[in-house]
């Protein structure tokens, strides 16, 4: 199995280590619960350092991503801005979601999920040939993500001169510090930093923001946290038979610019959509969990990410519904239909509970 | 390393049983269970009076992570379920060998367990 450069500091801090898509990776370092909320009242850290880094440089990289992402790499108009996109294939089905970053120039770097790297990057590859642009796995770098309302503080703290350099970005906008590369992004509902860096300086860091009272979080409360901030999972809430317009992503595709023929674009034009992504807060007992059966106003859906909450101390779940589904739903736990309502999620930002 | 109580019998799928001298049992998962299935936040719990069969599925402690059956080592006859796991569901971790308890049971035979020795060379 692969190891990240933190792989030993997740061992001697108790870590359960766990098989992710062949990354050997901390699913917690003893209660899942106690880490989600530590996120969400203070400051937790996550290696991400399984996700995978592409850079992209050459006069046609703009071009070619404005073919390749159904959002518009176009809105990236100043230096370290962010952008959420899913990547289509032809018939309009998502092949990864992706945060890619405008770096300067003509220069752009992209995070994708560790599960599709290699697709991810045959994919990219295949789409390439006609541009002028070099596309580069970057495989030297760890991801820290520093989440939580106290994050970017004790980011400050522990590593010198981020205040100085990050102190006034903006959500999701990145900028480089050294070796550094520092995006006010993530994917917990809470504010924080994911930090990109060398893998060299990663334990060492790791380490600083250990001093600095930040306590390390692994891959379960990441996927608790996720849940209730509504953010979707490749692989549970879309994927390569899912359209972007079918898993509540629509406001992630472009389509204002008509002379942008992105990869997808014509099967989406030609869709009608029949199904969404909800929230559903189950009103009975027991958990929700992922497949179980939903039974709405409007047919049959299926529960694409259930959990326990442990912010609302409830189980709560994404779901796929029939589009229009409201109101009060039921789901198939064990052999027992239990009552649940549709919400709008997220569920939870910023500490709140939303719903 | 899991703790494993001298003083009581195990099964295969990690339930411990208790014999407590006056034909009835007291059951709950082991530490060992409790460990891999991390955080829990809900026990579903049989009623007073069920008869269940040997094998059947007849409690259910879910964590966060995931839903995990609990089976009867015997034929037997639910005496009492521990009705704090209802609010306190995290005792089956801070506490899996007392206070997080599942259920009492009366049975006529439980002789074919295994003992904390070779539980624990299960485990290993």
């Amino acid at each position: 199995m692969k190891h990240t450069p933190l792989y030993q500091v997740h061992i001697d801090a108790g870590g359960k280590m766990v098989d992710f898509s062949g990354w050997e990776m901390p699913l917690n370092y003893g209660s899942q619960i106690s880490e989600h909320h530590q996120v969400r009242t203070q400051a937790g850290m996550f290696d991400v350092s399984h996700m995978s880094v592409v850079d992209f440089k050459g006069v046609d990289s703009k071009i070619f991503l404005q073919n390749l992402l159904a959002n518009d790499v176009d809105k990236l108009k100043t230096r370290g801005r962010a952008l959420y996109s899913c990547m289509l294939n032809e018939t309009g089905g998502v092949i990864d979601d992706l945060i890619v970053y405008h770096q300067d120039g003509e220069n752009y770097r992209m995070v994708t999920n560790a599960s599709t790297r290699d697709k991810d990057l045959a994919w990219i590859n295949a789409q390439a040939n006609d541009f002028n642009l070099s596309i580069s796995p970057m495989t030297d770098l760890a991801i820290i993500a520093v989440q939580g309302r106290s994050a970017r503080e004790k980011v400050f703290i522990a590593i010198p001169g981020v205040e100085e350099i990050c102190g006034g970005l903006k959500p999701f906008n990145a900028t480089n510090l050294g070796g550094l590369f520092i995006a006010r992004t993530g994917y917990t509902g809470e504010d924080g930093f994911e930090i990109i860096l060398p893998k060299k300086s990663a334990e060492f860091t790791w380490k600083r923001l250990l001093e600095a009272g930040v306590k390390p979080c692994g891959l379960g409360a990441r996927d608790t946290l996720r849940i209730e901030a509504g953010m979707s999972l490749y692989g549970a809430e879309m994927d390569e038979k899912t359209s972007p317009l079918e898993a509540a992503l629509g406001w992630s595709v472009d389509f204002s610019n008509p002379q942008r023929d992105f990869i997808g674009r014509g099967a989406l034009e030609n869709q009608t959509p029949t199904k969404t992504i909800v929230g559903v807060i189950l009103q009975g007992k027991g958990v929700i969990r992922n497949h179980q059966k939903i039974e709405t106003n409007m047919g049959e859906g299926e529960v694409t990410s259930g959990t326990f909450s442990p912010t609302m101390d409830q189980a709560i779940a994404l779901a796929k519904v029939p589009k229009d589904a409201h109101g009060l739903v039921k789901i198939k736990i064990r052999n027992n239909w239990v009552s649940a309502k549709i919400v709008k999620p997220p569920f939870v930002r910023n500490g709140e509970i939303l719903v | 390393m899991s703790e494993i109580r001298q003083d009581r019998q195990y099964t295969k799928t990690h339930e411990w049983i208790l014999n407590n001298g006056d034909g009835t049992y007291t059951l709950g998962i082991s530490d060992h269970a409790q460990s891999l299935l991390g955080d829990m936040v809900y026990i579903e719990l049989p009623n007073e009076g069920d008869m269940v069969s040997k094998t059947d599925e007849f409690c259910v402690v879910e964590s966060v992570k995931a839903a995990s059956g609990v089976f009867a080592p015997v034929d037997l006859e639910v005496l009492a379920v521990n009705e704090a796991l209802e609010d306190t569901p995290e005792l089956a971790n801070t506490s899996c060998y007392d206070e997080g308890w599942l259920v009492r049971f009366r049975s006529d035979e439980i002789e074919s367990l295994m003992d904390a020795t070779t539980y624990s060379n299960l485990l290993d």
